[in-house]
């Protein structure tokens, strides 16, 4: 029931997660339209945005998939969180297609090179449960959420460490409806409380959708 | 070092063991976590020579993941002979400010000086390349003492994991570059899955036995007949020229392709850097990989392998 965008990046780290999940019938990525349309929500994965953004168009996916985003619950993660945002900064030069969707606008590669990547812990709306008890985020050269544009997003996460010159408070995951985006990757760790978290919000979106028929 | 661990979930089997959770409030940098967590990114993705900052913006739209700045590609080091060495970092800076993807660079084989230059001006990932002119005939360079990740190649299980035991986080097949011919690549990539298919089959008497063979770390070879993979991402490399080479190296079970000299040798690179982009993310549809393949115009001349005389043979530098 829950897919993946299969284009370029780690996907077979998210579905690994996935298929250890009960409620999780089927976990499987997509590359194609048709593939699109079996699936009941999606997880865009972590790679690198341009390279998705423009494979993606290429293969006809970048309309089918604001179309996808529109209606049924999508995470992104790290990359999948940009093109998730409806806007930028620091992208390649000319701009790169996002699918959009999340009133957000996101810095890319905030925190400099490869050098510059970590791993910190934090906490989490709706995830951790109290100041100790803290989830493993891996950011890779990691995008941020530099402001949020609308009252319906929720922030879920703010970095809580002092990382080169990013502010301390920086926006690290938010959710608006049945959207999710995380600046980090938790397909690198094998704390699955995020997938089950997301897989929550799929089951939950599902049953709204059957009381309305 | 036996403080080695798989990338998390890069198989589907559970791992007991996580990244070290940090305490509250901090953050560490440089962890195998994060170093191979690059290359888990790159997965998929085609990963392009470029030796200006033109051909790396042809390469950022074509959909590269990564450029991989050098001096000459290898089809003009094999031409043009002499010592190749690490790039001029000038040449490297501009490559970084014109695109927004990772940008790596070659240094060679030993020579742990060249790399730290690279990690003083903060590229995103080195290459210990038997491209270059090796620098040290008996030693690789320790990659534990670096914060920045490390890609290697290897032309069989004992080698690759020889590179992985020194700190490297990402395996590359060597092939042979330069060439425009995909043979070696196939050679060495096919010679690792059967290693690796013999080695997870065996008693641990038999792995013991295995690892003297192939020289490699008992604990490293344990692990990878466990994981039925390398315990790291591993692309290819080495004379892929056309989208149907790269999408054959996918099908053979590699995460993702090198193209050096390929491209910016052909008769018309940013349509021959896309195609090849398209037939890496559709390596099993025989449709697009159709469809993507005509009118490439010219594909760089090529050399046969058997023609070259040993002492040019890139693959059998590094040990």
């Amino acid at each position: 029931m829950i897919s993946k965008v299969a284009l370029q990046g780690a996907f077979l780290e998210h579905i690994h997660i996935l298929q250890r999940i009960p409620q999780v019938s089927r976990a499987v990525p997509v590359r194609n339209i048709e593939q699109l349309n079996s699936i009941d929500a999606l997880i865009i994965p972590g790679g690198e945005s341009t390279a998705i953004a423009l494979v993606a168009e290429r293969s006809g996916l970048i309309e089918p998939l604001r179309e996808f985003v529109r209606s049924k619950p999508t995470w992104g993660t790290c990359a999948g969180m940009i093109l998730l945002a409806n806007k930028a900064n620091k992208t390649k030069k000319g701009g790169q297609s996002l699918i959009g969707g999340l009133d957000i606008t996101v810095n890319r590669n905030e925190f400099g090179s490869q050098i510059n990547s970590f791993e910190s812990a934090i906490q989490i709306q709706h995830i951790t449960t109290s100041s100790s008890d803290l989830f493993p985020a891996v950011f890779i050269r990691a995008p941020i959420i530099s402001s949020i544009n609308s009252p319906d997003v929720a922030v879920l996460a703010r970095l809580q460490c002092n990382t080169v010159e990013t502010d301390v408070s920086a926006i690290v995951a938010v959710k608006q409806g049945h959207l999710l985006a995380t600046a980090f990757h938790p397909e690198l760790t094998n704390d699955d409380r995020l997938h089950r978290f997301f897989v929550k919000v799929v089951l939950d979106f599902l049953n709204e959708k059957k009381k309305e028929l | 070092m036996s403080n080695f661990t798989t990338p998390t979930n890069l198989v589907s089997i559970e791992q007991s063991s996580d990244a070290k959770i940090t305490v509250n409030g901090t953050s560490t940098q440089a962890t195998f976590t994060v170093k191979a967590g690059l290359a888990q990114m790159l997965k998929g993705g085609v990963i392009m020579d470029v030796v200006n900052a033109d051909q790396a913006r042809i390469a950022e739209e074509a959909g590269a993941v990564a450029v991989m700045a050098l001096e000459r590609v290898p089809a003009d080091i094999r031409k043009e002979g002499g010592v190749s060495r690490m790039s001029d970092p000038k040449m490297i800076r501009e490559i970084q400010s014109a695109v927004s993807i990772p940008v790596m660079a070659k240094v060679r084989i030993g020579h742990f000086v060249e790399a730290q230059i690279l990690e003083q001006i903060g590229i995103d990932y080195i290459d210990e390349s038997e491209v270059l002119t090796p620098a040290d005939e008996q030693y690789h360079i320790n990659k534990h003492n670096f914060k920045i990740p490390f890609v290697c190649g290897a032309k069989n299980l004992g080698e690759a994991l020889r590179r992985i035991s020194e700190g490297a986080a990402m395996i590359r097949t060597k092939g042979e570059p330069g060439t425009g011919n995909v043979v070696e690549a196939v050679r060495h990539m096919r010679t690792i899955t059967s290693e690796i298919k013999k080695a997870s089959i065996m008693s641990d008497e038999e792995l013991f036995g295995y690892a003297k063979e192939l020289q490699a770390p008992y604990h490293l070879l344990k692990e990878t007949a466990k994981l039925k993979r390398l315990p790291v991402v591993n692309f290819s490399a080495g004379g892929i020229a056309t989208p149907a080479d790269a999408a054959m190296m996918m099908q053979l079970g590699c995460d993702g392709v090198f193209v050096g000299s390929g491209i910016f040798k052909s008769g018309d690179p940013s349509k021959r850097a896309k195609a090849i982009v398209q037939a890496v993310t559709h390596y099993n549809d025989t449709k697009i990989l159709a469809e993507v393949s005509e009118g490439l115009g010219e594909a760089m001349v090529g050399i046969n392998i058997d023609t070259l005389p040993d002492n040019q043979l890139m693959s059998k530098r590094g040990w």
